[in-house]
Order: structure tokens, then C-alpha cells, then sequence
């Protein structure tokens, strides 16, 4: 993968730095620049809280390339509490059993263990149960 | 536009198919279609396909297919839109010919993909998916299907194995059809123990990758008996598409209002049953996108056959056999027909015309004068819906 590729996504990778619109206030995660809401042209940054709930989850045991290692592993789609969902993977789980409507918040993790054939580390959001581990 | 007639169908038997290279797959569904239709020639080939370029290392399909069955010369040009490639490229051909650009079509979709190690397999079909928000968290594409029917089992009450009659009953249909992958009865027993792939979706819940290809010609319906005597002498019923629409949604599922709901479904079918000036309840049977269990059961709801979290009793019912009231996967469907992505689309138009002609063996449906067809690409963002109908012979 090209560094540029993930670079220019770090405010979203490290901060969950989403969008709102300007004419209808809907609030965009990811960003995207014309709002799904009333297709006015969606530019302004907004800065996510990182808090929501588990919208459904699932355990991934046969891994795409590059993700063999953290198999198998809990992939969620996380509704925040401002709305918008994401799809994320979930991490320090424990002996925690996922459900849906877990509160969770957004912690910063290696998303890529192997790096790739440049060498390149991916860090990136995921989420974790609310409450577990030191804030 | 011209209204459209398919006039010839082939196929090339979903394997894993160490012989034949990609060239050689496209070419033998190719040639076997042409030779239905009794012609040698078309003036365009259209190459349904998603993943030439990632498995095969090759790109070009319209060059290298119409080179190889020696079709040198022609508009040729390869269609790509993921799962939903096959009917993206029937599409093309549609308007290509119904406008009069040109006056016949070849449409095929093919599929290389069990050469390469099943991550690498894996990888390159998550790219249907958003590659800078969803698969770089490593969910890959059966994992956006669990994602959606784990909150179906959850919002509706469904139990996992009330969606077992999906599966059985691809498998029971596949069993009489030669260019199937799979062939052999399953039971509910079968589907309750299958391997977990991404929970809750196991092996028996997910249709099987393969290599393959399907191919049909199509012409103008009013050129059909004046231009092609051959069709003449065939004595065949004209199948005639009366519906042909394609609608997108959110690429990705956490975009969407609502990830249990087939926007893009529901879209391009309305849009197909006015063309052809029809209702659900008209329609003989319905060969969908059952690339995973759930995607039938949303797939049945968004097009008008079921209530919204309601589909699963059809199946439990009975209602989706070949004796039932909306017949799916008559040949097999993606479940166990097979899946080879960009070719599916085309398999579905060729069991269709099976159905129509009266040529589906056991599992013919009486009387079969109008199916449906859909083909979807990535988990609900591309969603092509066709409607076939037979001529009654006077």
C-alpha cells in the first residue's frame, strides 16, 4: 500500500475527525463532501467523541491477507453517539462477551501487525468495552 | 429502444478448473452460446468481470476474449461493478443494441479464482467493499454479511438455523443441474454443524467461489425471425427481456439508514416491473443474489415477496421450492451452482432462458412464462435487476 494512501487519513485514523454539514448540521463519519442528509456541500470538520455502542459484531476466523496473525479476531459496526456508524474492529476484550448494545469508546491500535512490503505500520481506531483499562 | 431477444446461451460448468485458463473458460461459454443461436459472429462483446486483474494478472478482457474466439476486430470491452459485474455488462449490451449501435451482442461473464491461496482470494474480493473505512479494519466481505445478519437475527427474532431452508433448497436444485459446483443433499442437521466462517455466517450459510463462465447473444426482437432463419427453425419460444434496471446505494453497509434494507434492490426492481409492466405476484420464479443465506432473505423483501424481517418464513414455508410461490435458486443459485463473481450474473440470465424455453429438467417450472433475475455487486451497493419473459407459441 502507498504511504500517502494512509497518511492522509491520519485525522481520521488517530481522531475519528469527521465532518458537519453546514446547512442541515448532520454530523458525517467518514467524511464525505456533499451530505447524504440534504446535498448541500458538507466541508466543515467535526470532532467526534469516540463513545457508542456495539450495532452488530461478528468474529472473523478466516482473515483477509496481511491479518492472518490476529485471527480470529471481533470486527463491530459501532454506532456513536452522534450517529453515524463505523465499522471497526473491537479490542481488549478479555473475557467480556460482545452484544449488541455494549457501550464502547475509541482507542488507538496497530491495525496491521505485518506492516507490508514497505515496512509500513498502520495505526488506526478501534474500540474497546467501556470501563476496562486506564483512560 | 429496441426491444431485446436472447437467441442463444452457454455455459461453462462452475469447478475448480485447473485446464482451462481465463481465455479458454470465456471462450468455450462463448462459443457454445453462438452456436445456439446458429450464428458464428456478433457485432460486440461485452465481458462481465471483476477480478482479471487481481488473480489473473490480466487486464484487457474485451481484447484477449474476442482474440481468443477469433472475433478479431470487434467492439470489445470488459464491465466491471464487483459481484455484480455479469449484469453490468448484460446491461451495456442492452443499451448498445436497443439503441442501434449495434445490431447483435455477445454478453459474457467469466471468473478465474481458485488459482491463487485463499487469503489472497479472500483480499481481492474484499475491494467490492470501501477499502479506506471498511477492509482496512479486516473485515472481509463474508464478515460485512455476518455483520448485517447477526442484527437481522437480533431486530427480527429469527433463530440461526430458521435460514436452513435457503441452503437446502439451492442444494436440492443444484443436484439436477450438470454445471453446477455442488452436488449433494444437505440437511437442516448439516447446516446447524457447518464450520464457522465469521459468526453467525458457516460454510453452509456462504456460496462456494469457482471458475466459470456463462455467456448469451442478444439481438433486436423484431430482427429475430426475419434476420435469423436459424432461430426459425428451432421452433423455440422468444425470450424477450422486458426489464432491465441497475441502481447503486452507500458503498459501504455503516453508511447506510438502514443496513437490513436493500435500497438499491428495491430501486432498480420498481423500475424493472414498470418496464415490463408487472407486479411481484406475476412473477414465475426469481434467480437471486444468494451469495450468503441472509442475502436472499433481504433480497426476497426488498423486491416485494416478503415483509420486512419476514422473509425466513418463506423458506420455512415451503414457498421458495420449485412447487412453491416464489421459486429461487432453480438451478442452483450462488449457494451451490457456485459463485465465480463476475460470471454470476450471466449464469442467472442463462438459467433463466432454461427455465423459459421449457429446458430446466427437473427442475422445470410448469408453465414458467416470467422470471426475474438479480445481481449484486459488494454487499448491496450495486444492485442490477432483470426481468425475462417467454412468448406463448401459438
Amino acid at each position: 500500500m502507498e504511504i500517502s494512501r494512509h497518511w492522509r487519513l491520519r485525522k481520521q485514523r488517530y481522531g475519528l475527525m469527521g465532518e458537519i454539514c453546514p446547512h442541515c448540521e448532520a454530523k458525517l463519519f467518514p467524511p464525505r463532501d456533499i451530505c447524504p442528509e440534504c446535498g448541500g456541500e458538507a466541508k466543515t470538520l467535526y470532532q467526534f467523541s469516540g463513545k457508542g455502542e456495539v450495532y452488530s459484531y461478528t468474529t472473523i476466523y478466516e482473515p483477509p491477507a496481511g491479518y492472518e496473525e490476529n485471527a480470529p479476531y471481533t470486527v463491530a459496526l459501532v454506532k456513536l453517539d452522534e450517529g453515524p456508524i463505523v465499522t471497526a474492529q473491537l479490542t481488549d476484550l478479555g473475557e467480556e462477551q460482545v452484544q449488541i448494545g455494549t457501550p464502547v469508546e475509541m482507542v488507538t491500535r496497530r491495525l496491521r501487525q505485518d506492516g507490508d512490503e514497505r515496512g509500513m505500520i498502520i495505526y488506526g481506531y478501534k474500540f474497546r468495552p467501556v470501563g476496562l483499562g486506564p483512560h | 429502444m429496441r426491444q431485446i431477444a436472447i437467441i442463444g446461451i452457454g455455459q461453462s460448468p462452475v469447478t475448480e478448473n485447473w485446464d482451462q485458463s481465463i481465455r479458454e473458460i470465456a471462450g468455450e461459454a462463448i462459443i457454445a452460446a453462438l452456436h445456439d443461436a446458429g450464428l458464428t459472429s456478433a457485432d460486440g462483446i461485452f465481458i462481465g468481470n471483476m477480478l482479471s486483474g487481481q488473480l489473473s494478472k490480466q487486464e484487457n478482457l474485451g481484447a484477449l476474449v474476442a482474440d481468443w474466439v477469433g472475433l478479431r476486430g470487434q467492439d470489445a470491452v470488459k464491465v466491471e461493478a464487483a459481484c455484480g459485474s455479469g449484469a453490468a455488462a448484460l446491461r451495456l449490451g442492452i443499451m448498445a443494441v436497443g439503441s442501434g449501435e449495434l445490431e447483435s451482442a455477445i454478453v459474457a461473464g467469466v471468473e478465474k479464482m481458485t488459482e491463487t491461496k485463499g487469503a489472497e482470494t479472500t483480499s481481492a474480493l474484499a475491494t467490492a467493499a470501501d477499502a479506506d473505512y471498511e477492509v482496512i479494519q479486516g473485515v472481509t466481505f463474508v464478515g460485512l454479511n455476518a455483520l448485517v445478519m447477526q442484527r437481522y437475527l437480533h431486530e427480527y427474532g429469527w433463530r440461526h438455523t430458521d435460514f436452513a431452508p435457503f441452503s437446502i433448497n439451492a442444494h436440492a436444485n443444484a443436484l439436477h443441474n450438470p454445471a453446477a459446483r455442488l452436488h449433494e443433499m444437505i440437511t437442516e442437521q448439516d447446516y446447524q454443524r457447518a464450520r464457522m466462517i465469521a459468526e453467525p455466517i458457516n460454510l453452509l450459510d456462504a456460496s462456494p467461489i469457482g471458475d466459470g463462465a456463462a455467456a448469451v447473444v442478444i439481438v433486436p426482437l423484431e430482427d429475430v425471425r426475419r434476420k435469423f432463419p436459424s432461430q426459425a427453425g428451432l421452433k423455440r419460444r422468444n425470450i424477450r427481456i422486458s426489464g432491465s434496471a441497475s441502481a447503486t446505494d452507500y458503498l459501504a453497509v455503516h453508511s447506510r439508514k438502514d443496513p437490513l434494507w436493500l435500497a438499491a434492490a428495491e430501486r432498480s426492481t420498481r423500475q424493472a416491473y414498470a418496464q415490463a409492466g408487472i407486479t411481484p405476484a406475476d412473477v414465475d420464479f426469481f434467480e437471486l443474489h444468494d451469495a450468503f443465506s441472509i442475502m436472499a432473505a433481504l433480497s426476497l423483501e426488498a423486491c416485494g415477496f416478503a415483509e420486512r424481517g419476514q422473509a425466513p418464513r418463506l423458506g420455512l414455508d415451503g414457498e421458495i421450492t420449485i412447487h412453491g410461490s416464489i421459486p429461487i435458486a432453480t438451478r442452483g443459485g450462488l449457494k451451490a451452482r457456485g459463485h465465480p463473481v463476475g460470471a454470476t450474473g450471466i449464469y442467472q440470465i442463462v438459467e433463466a432462458v432454461q427455465q423459459l424455453r421449457g429446458e430446466a429438467g427437473a427442475t422445470q417450472i410448469e408453465n414458467a412464462q416470467i422470471g426475474m433475475a438479480q445481481n449484486i455487486g459488494g454487499s448491496g451497493a450495486t444492485i442490477i435487476t432483470h426481468i425475462l419473459e417467454a412468448d406463448r407459441v401459438n
